[in-house]
């Protein structure tokens, strides 16, 4: 069986330092892996990576089975596949919150305007944001913006949505907002490949999840296994630094 | 919501009677001085020597009223000469600059002639620039080379001012963070896509103050092709000094090239203005 995305030996060197030093990883259709560990523990990479945001120094990624790191497949048409929601939400404040919405369904996928008005207006409506299509992303909370941009990564009907931290920017009152809105899409069967600190959110939401130490996946495994009884102790050492706090 | 209705308290109305009166009194002293100040300045001037030579060698009411069909028949050249200029200059440097941003490998030779073109021509005098063009391109005997002056003015003009501006653009679009273009990408836009929808626009409102800047300086170099015999306003202000030996036409041509640019700086002002009210989300 194939899934969704399957990562094998992915490596990325930023000059003498490697980031990321072959990582495996499987997600199956409707899947949600939260990856995990220290600032600077390449989980941001990993999703560039997978994305094809950034290029991989070896190792191959394969969407859907068909392998997306090969020079010879058009990057911007893997791209539309995938949804990528990042921690400073990068809307763009030159568009209105409905434009940010509709561009990509408009300009990469083509859709008619009145066709992509209407899924983002359904789409904001059902989150909340309805009353906020007309404005522009400055004049919003955090919250709001970065529910926005998950509207954004989602109206193009993605295969897989990746999520960078998107909670590490917003204050505390604000981040329920959000991991709702991200459990809502969730429920609906997008599969997600989630990189995050907030270990409770992983719980909640991910079926599994990687840790990540040393460039590598140090511990896979079901969400609740990993995060309350981790096999290996490095796992353990970096859980306890936040049940700690 | 509290059924308490708010009666404004004596400290805060002590406040607003405070600063109306410090207003008030600021406004004042601004006025004084402004006054005092004007006063001196043409004190100053009136009380010169030479002041009564100056008053009707250049501000000769009936020299000015002689001038003026001259020089407004002959300013409506300058105007038709920098609006054709600033739609060509516009897009010579958003090439250019276009050019000078995109990483492609294979771009590598056209990068280097942006490069040697935005250097030489922003290295040489505008002046320069006319008479080569003006003198230079009809020499050639090329077939489809322009030999009205008008155009050869034109096609200088472009060519000095397209290389200061295709630097604004480029510093503008430099300006916008990689993450714009990232999250761009990451919709599935194409470079171009991003470039044109998300990168370019933002650019262009950040710059539009030193691009206007740049334009109100080109609206004042149409009067370097007098130079050249283009009767445009200061030339035909200059035919009509030298009949009189009066300068009055100069301060007529000079009346002429301020009324058309500091309505452009006014407008500059408001749309950088309206453009922060409407993203910031302030009432406008």
């Amino acid at each position: 069986m194939t899934g969704v995305l399957e990562v094998d030996g992915l490596r990325r060197r930023y000059g003498d330092t490697d980031v990321l030093c072959g990582i495996d990883l499987r997600l199956g259709a409707g899947e949600a892996l939260c990856v995990i560990g220290a600032s600077g523990s390449g989980k941001s990479t990993l999703l560039r990576c997978v994305d094809l945001l950034e290029p991989v120094d070896d190792g191959t990624v394969r969407l859907d089975g068909r392998d997306v790191t090969d020079p010879r497949v058009d990057a911007d048409k893997v791209r539309r596949e995938i949804g990528v929601v990042f921690q400073a939400y990068n809307l763009f404040p030159h568009l209105t919150v409905l434009d940010n919405v509709t561009l990509a369904p408009r300009v990469v996928h083509r859709r008619s305007r009145g066709e992509a008005r209407a899924t983002a207006e359904r789409l904001l409506d059902r989150f909340g944001l309805g009353d906020r299509a007309g404005a522009y992303p400055d004049s919003l909370s955090g919250g709001q913006q970065q529910r926005v941009a998950l509207v954004r990564a989602v109206a193009t009907g993605p295969r897989l949505l990746l999520l960078d931290e998107v909670t590490s920017a917003l204050d505390p009152e604000l981040v329920g907002e959000v991991l709702d809105m991200v459990a809502e899409l969730r429920a609906d069967g997008m599969t997600m490949l989630i990189a995050t600190h907030e270990l409770a959110f992983a719980r909640d939401v991910a079926n599994r999840v990687a840790f990540l130490h040393d460039g590598v996946v140090h511990e896979e495994g079901p969400a609740t296994q990993v995060l309350e009884s981790p096999r290996r102790e490095r796992t353990a050492a970096y859980l306890s630094r936040f049940r700690a706090g | 919501m509290t059924d308490d209705p708010w009666v404004v308290s004596e400290t805060q109305r002590a406040r607003l009677r405070y600063r109306r009166r410090r207003t008030l009194q600021r406004g004042l002293l601004a006025v004084a001085s402004t006054v005092v100040g004007l006063g001196l300045l043409s004190w100053l001037v009136t009380s010169a020597p030479g002041w009564i030579t100056v008053q009707a060698r250049y501000f000769d009411l009936d020299e000015a009223r002689t001038a003026l069909p001259d020089v407004a028949s002959a300013f409506w050249l300058n105007v038709r000469l920098f609006v054709v200029a600033e739609v060509l200059i516009l897009v010579v440097a958003v090439v250019v600059a276009l050019v000078r941003v995109v990483p492609t490998p294979a771009m590598a030779p056209v990068r280097l002639l942006a490069v040697v073109y935005t250097d030489a021509f922003r290295g040489t005098p505008t002046l320069l620039v006319v008479y080569l063009v003006c003198f230079g391109f009809p020499a050639l005997e090329l077939q489809g080379v322009p030999t009205s002056l008008f155009w050869l003015g034109v096609i200088a003009l472009t060519l000095s001012y397209g290389a200061y501006v295709a630097e604004v653009v480029r510093a503008g679009i430099v300006s916008v963070h990689p993450s714009q273009a990232l999250s761009a990408r990451a919709l599935g836009l194409t470079y171009g896509q991003s470039m044109r929808r998300v990168v370019l626009p933002q650019a262009m409102r950040r710059v539009l103050p030193p691009l206007l800047n740049d334009f109100v300086s080109l609206q004042k170099d149409t009067a370097l092709l007098a130079s050249v015999g283009l009767v445009e306003a200061l030339r035909a202000a200059d035919i009509q000094a030298k009949q009189n030996f009066d300068f009055t036409p100069y301060v007529v041509t000079a009346a002429f090239f301020i009324a058309v640019t500091v309505p452009v700086a006014r407008l500059t002002d408001w749309l950088a203005l309206r453009q922060a009210r409407r993203e910031q989300g302030l009432a406008s």
